[in-house]
């Protein structure tokens, strides 16, 4: 069995995000950069099949600008086996991802495609769902636990009520959870090997995929201030301002 | 359980100013030297702040091509002021009346966390191996005393110290010569100095808290170029300090303010002195309608020549501000430091070649323009041990009539954990309230810095004495470590009548205060967990 994983590269969970003046996005130059913590988890679930010597190869894509390599490097670094860099500049939309992972699976023929359940950056949650759609392939989003069965996989999903357990033929297309696993370090010893391993780099172009944004961004504003809260000296008053306030029961 | 090794020529710990130029410099003698550098940050320059105010002669001589290289030096300094500060006033003391070595008409402004990415990628660009995210923990000694090298910290240990699944072993990184270039009060640099006497015969060291706030302020408030520092206001008399404000580019100033760390009176708060610096009217008019979007602190390193420790030992060499080569008058380190660095790959590279004693980096540092700068400037710091007025009138003679020829070295006579005289003495300090539009409290400026610490892993600030803080300390100090830690990491909290010392380790940005000025030493800073601390950007 061959695993594909999708990582992308996204501002680091711990950077304070600031908008840029002209609302045009977020600043970007200077900031620490990581992989989008999801994703972490898809590669660690990935390397631990192929350990349980249930998958013979982990190959990881990513898509994004020349940088997007050093993320590449870091799933090397954790037991990928090889790595592609698909380059595109700026901002790209999910629905050009999963046209270009599209094309990487044709090529690449895995019979599991992981990635993370969404983006830190953009919140999306839709490349997933959308590449199970051009594929035609079954997709079990939202995993917490994988069990690699004979043809099949079984796959625990955190949904809204709990917890959900599904049965997805292989070919198949799994999001993962935070919960799923907890990632492993990169070793000094590994990171070394992976300077080593084969990054291929293609370009968009050369796929024959249109990155072309469909969507237009007016613009990006920061969240408004909350408010202070104030103290309240009996829950009748609570009730009170609560009914005639802010008028919310 | 024995770890793995890894073998290598050089082995570099710390990725700053002084270690990548360590390795740069090492690499453009012989490229087949196999150097690595260790770097406990997620990434290089996520745990450098400074000023700053760049003076480039080093830089000059490591890459006299730099402009052509796209170095991120880009705003020189156009205009310079002094100002002196009372609760509300200013005087402004005509720039030719300060010594030449306080003029930046030369200089640059800079974000030294971005040269250090630069300097990283030349590094890199020449073969150096660069390991961010890999704090070195450990010295490591052969049979004959010398140094081997260092090994990185375990991963994956809960706080318990129990392994968890994620568990990775450390590594011994092993060379000939090993280079400790941790930055200020460095943790295996404080295990050095002890082991092999470095400080024999030398000053106790002195060191300051440095604080900086990056804002963007409005377009008619910007002059791009400018460089101010101040003196005076909020602080009294007898506690040396003073605060910077440099006009960067982009709309940018990087505003700061350092106290040393000599200060008596244990109920001052660093931290709060430099949120109350930014009322006074002289300032408030230029971040008034302006934003903060940078906060963090770090312990800088002010002993100078009397206090600087010898730098070579049998296997090792310490450099830059772990050594202690910042200059004071200057308030400048990274020029220092990098012509340190210059100085040991000079120094290792005739080592490894002719088999030299390391000893020869002594002599190629007395030759170097580095001591003659670090000898005259010598005797300002500890003038200021007299007050501000007096500290002033002696630095004018000693270095605008002497350029710091005086023939006779000030000594510094205590170290600065010895200095804060019982809280009973001293009266207390009423802080005015953070407004949170131009002072903030601690908690959500270290939510700007992006400190973080993976969970669940030990505490990495490590008490000898765990009932001291409250037995003592509390007591005889009101326990400072509320007050100087500018992360709100101590705590002291009051639960039915009991009170208790509370360590919030995941706050810590690794400025080393606590480590220095703690009054028993009973606090020892140790690593965490790779690539825990601040993020920092251009700092």
């Amino acid at each position: 069995m061959k695993i594909l994983v999708a990582v992308k590269r996204v501002i680091d969970y711990n950077v304070q995000i600031r908008v840029k003046e002209d609302n045009s996005g977020v600043v970007t130059d200077n900031v620490k950069m990581s992989t989008n913590p999801p994703d972490d988890n898809a590669i660690e679930e990935a390397v631990k099949i192929k350990e349980a010597g249930k998958a013979k190869e982990v190959v990881v894509v990513s898509v994004g600008e020349e940088k997007a390599q050093e993320t590449v490097r870091k799933a090397l670094a954790v037991g990928a086996d090889r790595g592609i860099l698909v380059k595109v500049d700026g901002v790209i939309e999910p629905l050009a991802v999963s046209k270009i992972l599209k094309k990487i699976v044709e090529k690449e023929k895995p019979d599991l495609v992981f990635m993370g359940k969404q983006a830190i950056d953009d919140d999306c949650n839709q490349t997933g769902q959308m590449l199970a759609a051009l594929l035609n392939w079954p997709q079990a989003t939202f995993a917490s636990k994988i069990e690699v069965k004979e043809k099949t996989l079984e796959v625990t999903r955190e949904v809204d009520e709990g917890l959900e357990t599904i049965e997805v033929n292989v070919p198949a297309i799994v999001t993962c959870d935070l919960r799923l696993n907890e990632p492993r370090y990169a070793s000094l010893p590994n990171i070394m090997k992976a300077k080593k391993k084969p990054i291929e780099q293609i370009s968009a172009g050369d796929l024959g995929v249109d990155v072309k944004s469909r969507i237009e961004q007016i613009k990006v504003e920061e969240p408004p201030k909350r408010k202070a809260g104030i103290k309240v000296a009996s829950v009748e008053e609570l009730v009170q301002k609560l009914k005639n306030e802010a008028k919310v029961i | 359980m024995s770890r793995e090794k890894m073998e290598y020529d050089v082995v570099i710990v710390g990725g700053g100013p002084s270690g990548l130029t360590t390795a740069i410099k090492l690499k453009q003698l012989n490229s087949e030297l196999n150097i690595c550098i260790l770097e406990k940050a997620s990434e290089i320059g996520a745990h450098i702040l400074s000023g700053n105010v760049f003076e480039t002669r080093a830089l000059d001589e490591l890459f006299p091509n730099w402009k052509e290289l796209n170095a991120p030096i880009k705003t020189k300094v156009t205009k310079e002021k002094f100002l002196f500060l009372s609760k509300t006033k200013s005087l402004s003391w005509p720039t030719w009346l300060l010594p030449s070595v306080q003029q930046n008409h030369k200089n640059y402004i800079i974000s030294l966390a971005n040269l250090c990415r630069w300097l990283a990628e030349q590094a890199e660009s020449l073969g150096v191996e660069i390991f961010p995210g890999f704090p070195a923990s450990e010295i490591l000694y052969n049979e004959d005393g010398s140094v081997k090298g260092v090994a990185t910290q375990d991963m994956g240990v809960d706080k318990d110290g129990n392994k968890k699944d994620s568990f990775e072993p450390g590594i011994e990184l092993l060379g000939k010569v090993t280079v400790f270039a941790e930055g200020c009060r460095g943790h295996l640099g404080k295990q050095l100095i002890k082991k092999f006497e470095l400080d024999k015969g030398k000053d106790p060291q002195q060191y300051g808290i440095g604080f900086k706030e990056i804002w963007e302020i409005e377009d008619k408030n910007h002059r791009e170029g400018m460089v101010i520092h101040s003196a005076g206001w909020p602080l009294d008399n007898s506690t040396y300090g003073g605060s910077f404000i440099y006009h960067a580019e982009n709309k940018q100033i990087f505003l700061g303010y350092v106290i040393g760390l000599d200060y008596k009176n244990p109920h001052l708060s660093p931290f709060d002195e430099f949120q109350r610096f930014k009322t006074h009217p002289a300032i408030k008019k230029m971040i008034e309608g302006g934003k903060r979007i940078s906060y963090g602190a770090r312990a800088l390193i002010e002993g100078g020549f009397q206090s600087l420790p010898k730098m070579f030992m049998p296997g090792a060499l310490l450099i830059g501000c772990d050594a202690g080569t910042l200059n004071m008058p200057k308030i400048k380190g990274s020029h220092t430091a990098m012509k340190s660095g210059i100085i040991a790959a000079e120094a290792i590279n005739e080592h490894i070649k002719n088999d030299k004693d390391l000893s020869n980096f002594e002599e190629k540092f007395k030759q170097s323009w580095l001591y003659d700068e670090l000898y005259k400037a010598r005797n300002v710091k500890p003038s200021f041990s007299w007050g501000l007025i007096l500290g002033i009138i002696f630095t004018g003679i000693d270095q605008i009539l002497f350029r710091g020829k005086l023939p006779f070295t000030l000594r510094h006579k205590h170290a600065d954990h010895q200095t804060l005289k019982s809280a009973k003495e001293m009266p207390k300090i009423d802080y005015p309230k953070p407004d949170n539009i131009l002072t903030f409290d601690k908690t959500s400026s270290v939510y700007l810095t992006g400190t973080n610490h993976a969970d669940n892993q030990p505490v990495h600030l490590k008490l000898k004495d765990p009932n001291l803080p409250i037995n003592y300390t509390l007591e005889e100090y009101d326990e400072p470590a509320q007050r100087y830690c500018p992360a709100g990491v101590y705590e002291v909290q009051t639960e039915n009548n009991i009170n208790k010392f509370v360590i919030n380790s995941q706050n810590c940005i690794h400025c080393k205060t606590c480590d220095i000025k703690e009054p028993s030493q009973n606090i020892t800073w140790v690593t965490p967990e790779g690539g825990g601390g601040p993020r920092y950007g251009n700092m």
